[in-house]
């Protein structure tokens, strides 16, 4: 699932909104994204991650590894019928984004990622020379 | 959903900021209200037709999801099971941010809400609901004689 892209893309969301961009009031959001909440645990063999990306369909989320930066955006489409209009709001941009350093040993070749009922599961397991050895004590 | 770590928290006084302006702007401040920051977060929204509701509860088995609708009052209830570690997987647990365990919701419906005529679907971890307004209800033009 790595996907390669240079940091101008995938940064693009800290950029200043440009004078284009002001004069159009509905864009004023398109570079806004929810931060979606996600655990993080870790074990001996590496990290798994998940992620809630409620109303995403599998081809509308995007993860990229870039050196030791991994990136989660995700657009969500949701259903509407003709003429909606909403009277009570709480999710109020359809696009999800985060943005996480990876440290040094986990094997970013190796990324796995699991999506589901718009759960993300992203496992990055530890490059081979940082996984926990046990010595072996010789008695002589 | 959200916990504070700090009794001094700037978040939580950000939070609380917030929730005191949204209270002070609410048009339509009903007895049962509408909590904010629960799980799941809830969209509502209405057609001349119908009234569209949208719970967003990723993760949740389809089984564990129970909708009721009863006098007005909408229920959106159920279980999400947690994914942490348990204590004899010697698993850290780093960033704990997502909702764990049962829910429950409860939203007042508009007067026109047909309860024999809603209609639920859950995908991508989305539960909308759909319930038709009253015929009775809905904007007739009148012919003149």
């Amino acid at each position: 699932m790595n996907t390669y892209q240079t940091p101008a893309t995938t940064q693009g969301a800290s950029n200043t909104p440009s004078a284009q961009q002001q004069a159009q009031p509905r864009s004023r959001y398109s570079d806004a994204a929810l931060t979606p909440p996600v655990d993080v645990i870790e074990d001996s063999g590496g990290i798994t991650l998940y992620a809630d990306l409620p109303g995403v369909s599998r081809d509308k989320l995007q993860l990229n590894v870039e050196a030791d930066t991994l990136t989660i955006e995700a657009e969500s489409a949701l259903p509407s019928p003709e003429g909606l209009q909403s009277s009570h709001t709480e999710v109020g941009l359809a696009r999800f984004r985060r943005v996480f350093t990876l440290s040094k040993e986990l094997d970013t070749e190796q990324v796995s990622a699991e999506f589901a009922q718009g759960v993300l599961r992203l496992r990055i397991p530890k490059a081979q020379h940082a996984q926990p050895r046990r010595v072996e004590v010789k008695v002589g | 959903m959200y916990r504070s770590l700090f009794p001094r928290d700037m978040f939580a006084e950000l939070d609380r900021l917030q929730r005191d302006m949204q209270q002070a702007f609410d048009l339509s401040p009903t007895i049962r209200g509408i909590g904010r920051n629960g799980f799941p977060a809830i969209n509502v929204g209405g057609t001349p037709q119908s009234i569209e509701v949208f719970a967003f509860a990723p993760g949740v088995e389809p089984a564990k999801l129970e909708v009721n609708l009863e006098r007005g009052l909408l229920t959106i209830a159920g279980e999400r099971k947690s994914d942490l570690p348990k204590p004899e997987d010697k698993a850290a647990v780093h960033i704990n941010e997502r909702f764990e365990g049962s829910f429950r919701r409860v939203l007042t419906l508009p007067d026109d809400a047909d309860p024999d005529a809603v209609d639920a679907k859950y995908r991508d971890g989305v539960l909308h609901i759909s319930i038709q307004r009253r015929a009775s209800a809905q904007p007739r033009r009148i012919a003149v004689q």
